[in-house]
């Protein structure tokens, strides 16, 4: 929405490098950064420093300092978006200018949406009117792929979860809504306590849910990538090729590895998590069994499968399960084996799969290269970077969980302080309107139809 | 062939509750307004509930009659039984309902009408719209009769190819067994207007002498009863009531509705009409929800005069013998004999989507249309657009700019614009969760937001108005004095927080403050408040409210102005979006079809994604670099 509410971004590459600028622009610019920049020798506030001054100190979330910075100050018009903007140039850890982004956001500006500046800086008549097209369509782009990234970045387990939540809140703004539509009907006798109940529960979800972006697994962890493939097709040999030691324990025996395996490796400077599954097939072991179905669940979440096909036997009911599975997903298919006498041919897998083949041999070490370049290829070439685009949605989502937290906790104060229950449903829909730009739904007419078909009423 | 003609300013088509409100609107600007009914005895009819008002729809009249509507004040004259709903709950839901006296209602508003000068009732069925140039000529009447005017407003309710079934039964007829309109549809179709097919229901009428009221619940109405209007008397209102009554259905009832099913013409597929969720009839009920053993029937009296009853919560198009059997069932029905028998009514209405927020056609200047007819139901819903119609008719032949509420002043305009901008294709009820703002549109201060619009339109007087201006600043200058008074832990203090269990003081706070707290408010403050001035009790209210909700009624101002922010930029409605590069080919259908009067609008409707928005405001912008000179009236955006 196009407010002259304050927005924050992160201004400069998001990779690890000398030095990151996180801009702020907006009425509130400067009152925003005050709360957190602590001046090193001066007393004064930013907001009463003149234009165009650079001021040296510290940001600080209440007692704990962040970071080493330096603050430039903007006042509106004479600046990008013709606002009052400060530039906080930071040390350029991505963690760091993530977490000055996040502090300026707690303290009261708003992430600012993608191209969002530019647009302000338009709007305002700062930018000349032949670049409008161009405005339009960083807009455009840049919407579209971060609605895609948005819900792609969210790991299955996590939009399952933003999901139950908003089915829960929605169920009692419905139930509160209904009572009051039909008050003869639908009695609210007792409910405040029952409420006070379930916002608990949510409210402790979400703080494990939000806990988990901190130790972000995207950002930690890089791009989760899921190795897949029948028992002893060689997927733990790959394992440590990547990995560069003997961490899984390769074996000739089919199914050797029977829970998964993570490691951390940087290629070509991105950052993966790959998991090394057990083999997939039909087992009545049941640790195996524990195995298999924990690669399934891995598999969901992930954000590239490699699927590794043994070249040396035929394809079998465990193949096509695996098949059936990366189909749709990003996925790169490994022909593995090469070193022996191969039954079939990248031609044949690649039909089958409509997938890229890559043919190599794990035990020799030879084709691993073609598989990085892919990998490469697949994340980096594209229209995207991919690290970036991660991060600001990974900080989105946190932005939105701690929102819905803070309207779970005015819902609980309205409790305490004995409000009528109407009062509830009103920061019971903002939470739910918060989660919701998450998965990109809004409220709508959600509550309407939830009220007339969980909930009989009317004459 | 010769044939009668006459000339007006304004016709109104039908005369339920919107083209009562319209005729009156447009009649008491000044303007010569014709009212078409097909029966001069049907004026104002209630031919489903006996009531007015109730959750949110009570809003809805207040706010009708803050701006110098009629429904309000016809009720509190008719009224057999009033209560205030939700009264435990927060003063946003509150809500007001009466029971009417059905016969007393018509026949008040009826003589309302007749005696309102400018305004003219003429019994004839309207079957053809005279149009030309996409320019409303008038009307002609099924004699052949044409009526050449300056607007129309077309308010026909459920009469249009109506159709009353139950069972096997079809009658061709509009409720009640009035005459339907079958002519008008055609006509409409033939101007390249999108019709819907809606259904509704209403429940059996009953002979009260053959209830057994021992066997339901009594249900009173208050003791101290809030008058509709603000213009009514307080005093005028308290009289005696009667009761309405309570009962429910059993097993045995929803064996005997689901043992008939495939008799019932809504299972059967014989009602093509798309019925309401919110009044569903109770074998829909049981249907849905197979877990519930007894459902609410609410017996309320039809009027004074009338042995009548009728089963609220039991509405059907079961056949005949199976409504008998099922009402038996009831406990206080075993004998009950029916006088009206319950029935599905269907009937043809428009796609509310091709109206402007004025409640204009988008491709017709001059034709208006409000109620049933746009799409909703109820009778109150009906009354506010009939209203809205009426006088931006009025206003159109004044060449002044349409009246619109937007979303953040009235349920009327959640109301309508929810009516022009959201798919639908139910009968649209009002309901207080459809209103984001509701802390602020509170049926208690309809006055304050709105009798100043009724002003400039011309229906309020000055003395309410001035009324008005005194109130907003009585309540303004007490909330100052609550929030600057200080008040220390004297001995007097204490032992009043300790007489309403309130923790006692420890330093010295402000009376806003107390008045905050939930088991105290600011009446009963008066005891410790020496330098109160006298004020009436609606100021009181206002004030308690205000200091009370505060941080929530603060809140709800911010959204507010942002969204404000929003409503106030305005599109051209001749604009072309196919003009815009960038705008997705779904955006640019849906912002050709609904054509959207600002950008607010415009992100209501499904379809238009907020990059959409994006694209469009930059567009925008570049417009009105481009041309300077005519932006106020080509495609602008007013800078907040």
């Amino acid at each position: 929405m196009m407010t002259s509410d304050t927005i924050a971004a992160i201004a400069t590459a998001l990779t690890n490098s000398g030095i990151g600028i996180i801009r702020v622009s907006g009425n509130e610019a400067f009152d925003i950064v005050d709360r957190i920049f602590r001046p090193k020798n001066k007393r004064k506030k930013l907001k009463e420093e003149k234009t165009y001054t650079v001021h040296y100190g510290h940001i600080q979330d209440g007692d704990e300092i962040i970071d080493e910075v330096l603050a430039i100050v903007m006042r509106g018009p004479h600046s990008y978006t013709a606002e009052d903007t400060v530039e906080i140039d930071c040390h350029g850890g991505v963690l760091v200018m993530k977490k000055i982004l996040e502090t300026v956001i707690k303290y009261g500006a708003r992430m600012a949406e993608p191209g969002e500046f530019t647009k302000r800086a338009f709007l305002n008549g700062r930018i000349d009117l032949s670049q409008a097209e161009a405005v339009i369509d960083v807009i455009n782009s840049k919407n579209n792929y971060a609605l895609k990234s948005s819900v792609s970045q969210l790991s299955g387990s996590m939009s399952k979860k933003v999901k139950e939540l908003r089915e829960k809140l929605l169920f009692e703004i419905a139930f509160i809504e209904s009572a009051l539509d039909d008050p003869e009907h639908i009695s609210l006798d007792g409910y405040p306590e029952k409420l006070k109940v379930t916002v608990n529960d949510m409210q402790e979800e979400l703080n494990r849910a939000i806990s988990t972006f901190d130790s972000g697994r995207v950002l930690s962890e890089g791009i989760r990538t899921v190795i897949l493939g029948k028992p002893n097709a060689g997927k733990s040999s790959l394992m440590n090729v990547l990995v560069g030691e003997e961490r899984a324990i390769v074996t000739d025996i089919a199914g050797t590895t029977r829970d998964t395996l993570e490691e951390n490796i940087r290629l070509h400077g991105i950052s993966l998590n790959i998991v090394d599954t057990a083999g997939i097939r039909e087992t009545e072991d049941v640790v195996e069994k524990i195995g298999v179905d924990k690669a399934r669940a891995n598999a969901d979440d992930a954000d590239l499968l490699i699927y590794v096909v043994d070249g040396s036997c035929p394809l079998d009911e465990n193949d096509y399960q695996i098949m059936n599975l990366i189909e749709g997903r990003k996925s790169i298919v490994l022909l593995n084996k090469t070193d022996l006498e191969m039954v079939l041919t990248p031609e044949e897998i690649k039909e089958k799969t409509g997938k890229e083949v890559v043919a190599v041999s794990a035990k020799e070490q030879r084709g691993i290269d073609l598989l990085e370049e892919k990998i490469k290829e697949l994340f980096l070439s594209g229209e995207i970077d991919f690290n970036d685009e991660v991060m600001i949605t990974n900080v989105r989502h946190k932005t939105a969980m701690s929102e819905a937290l803070k309207s779970l906790s005015l819902v609980k104060q309205s409790i305490e302080d004995q409000m009528p229950e109407d009062f509830y449903s009103i920061d019971l829909m903002n939470a739910y309107e918060q989660l919701g730009t998450i998965i990109g739904e809004s409220l709508e007419d959600d509550l309407v139809n939830e009220i007339f078909n969980k909930f009989c009423m009317g004459k | 062939m010769p044939c009668l003609t006459e000339n007006y300013d304004i016709v109104v088509v039908g005369a339920g509750h919107a083209g009562c409100e319209a005729a009156l609107a447009a009649a008491r600007m000044g303007f010569e307004t014709i009212m078409f009914t097909v029966s001069v005895d049907s004026i104002a009819l209630m031919p489903c509930n006996p009531n007015i008002g109730g959750s949110s729809k009570g809003h809805l009249v207040r706010e009708l009659d803050a701006l110098g509507g009629e429904m309000g004040k016809n009720i509190d004259e008719t009224f057999i039984q009033s209560k205030m709903l939700n009264q435990s709950k927060g003063p946003a839901v509150h809500s007001l309902r009466a029971q009417a006296d059905k016969q007393a209602y018509t026949k008040r508003m009826r003589h309302t009408l007749e005696n309102t000068k400018h305004l003219t009732i003429r019994q004839g069925e309207v079957c053809e719209i005279l149009a030309k140039d996409g320019k409303i000529e008038g009307i002609k009447t099924f004699s052949g009769a044409v009526y050449y005017c300056k607007a129309v407003i077309l308010a026909t309710g459920t009469y249009l190819r109506a159709r009353c079934i139950y069972g096997d039964v079809s009658n061709p007829t509009g409720p009640n067994g009035l005459q339907a309109a079958n002519h008008l549809t055609e006509s409409l179709k033939n101007l390249g207007i999108e019709m819907y097919r809606f259904k509704t229901g209403t429940p059996a009428r009953v002979d009260k002498r053959s209830i057994d009221f021992t066997k339901m619940e009594e249900q009173f109405g208050d003791e101290r009863v809030i008058p509709f209007s603000f213009s009514t008397d307080p005093e005028s209102v308290q009289k005696e009531q009667v009761s309405c009554w309570l009962t429910y259905t059993n097993e045995k009832t929803h064996e005997i509705i689901r043992e008939n099913l495939d008799r019932s013409p809504l299972f059967s597929g014989a009602i093509e009409g798309t019925g309401p969720r919110y009044c569903p009839s109770i074998e829909d009920k049981v249907v849905k929800f197979p877990d519930k053993i007894r459902h609410q029937v609410f017996v309320e009296p039809e009027g004074l005069y009338t042995n009548e009853m009728y089963l609220a919560g039991m509405s059907s198009s079961l056949p005949e013998d199976v409504q008998f059997a099922m009402y038996r069932t009831v406990p206080g029905l075993e004998n009950v004999k029916i006088v009206r028998n319950a029935y599905a009514i269907e009937y043809d209405c428009i796609n509310s989507r091709q109206l402007k927020a004025s409640l204009e056609f988008k491709n017709i200047e001059g034709l208006f249309s409000g109620g049933q007819f746009n799409g909703s139901s109820g009778y109150e819903e009906a009354a506010v657009q009939g209203f809205m119609a009426g006088v931006n008719a009025a206003r159109k032949i004044q060449g002044k700019e349409p009246i619109i509420l937007d979303r953040s002043q009235a349920y009327i305009g959640v109301l309508i614009d929810d009516l022009v901008t959201k798919e639908s294709h139910e009968p649209y009820r009002m309901m207080t969760s459809r209103a984001e703002y509701r802390l602020l549109l509170r049926q208690d201060n309809a006055d304050l937001r709105l009798r100043a619009i009724g002003h400039e339109i011309g229906l309020v007087s000055d003395e309410l108005y001035k009324r008005i201006l005194w109130k907003e600043n009585a309540i303004a200058q007490e909330v100052t004095r609550l929030e600057k008074k200080t008040i220390g832990a004297t001995k007097e203090v204490q032992e009043f927080l300790a007489s309403h269990d309130s923790t006692p003081l420890k330093t010295g706070t402000t009376l806003a403050e107390l008045v905050r707290r939930p088991e105290l408010d600011y009446v009963m403050l008066t005891e410790i408040d020496q330098e109160r001035p006298y004020l009436p009790e609606d100021v009181a209210e206002q004030i308690n409210i205000n200091i009370k909700y505060e941080g929530y009624i603060r809140r709800q101002m911010q959204q507010v102005a942002q969204f404000k922010k929003m409503e106030g930029k305005k599109l051209d409605e001749k604009f072309d979006y196919s003009e815009v590069k960038s705008l997705r080919k779904e955006a640019v259908q849906k912002l050709n079809l609904y054509k959207p009067a600002n950008i607010g609008q415009a992100s209501r409707i499904s379809g238009v994604s907020p990059a959409d928005i994006s694209v469009l405001m930059v567009h925008l912008e570049q417009m009105r670099y481009q041309k300077p000179a005519d932006s106020s009236e080509k495609v602008s955006m007013k800078n907040p």
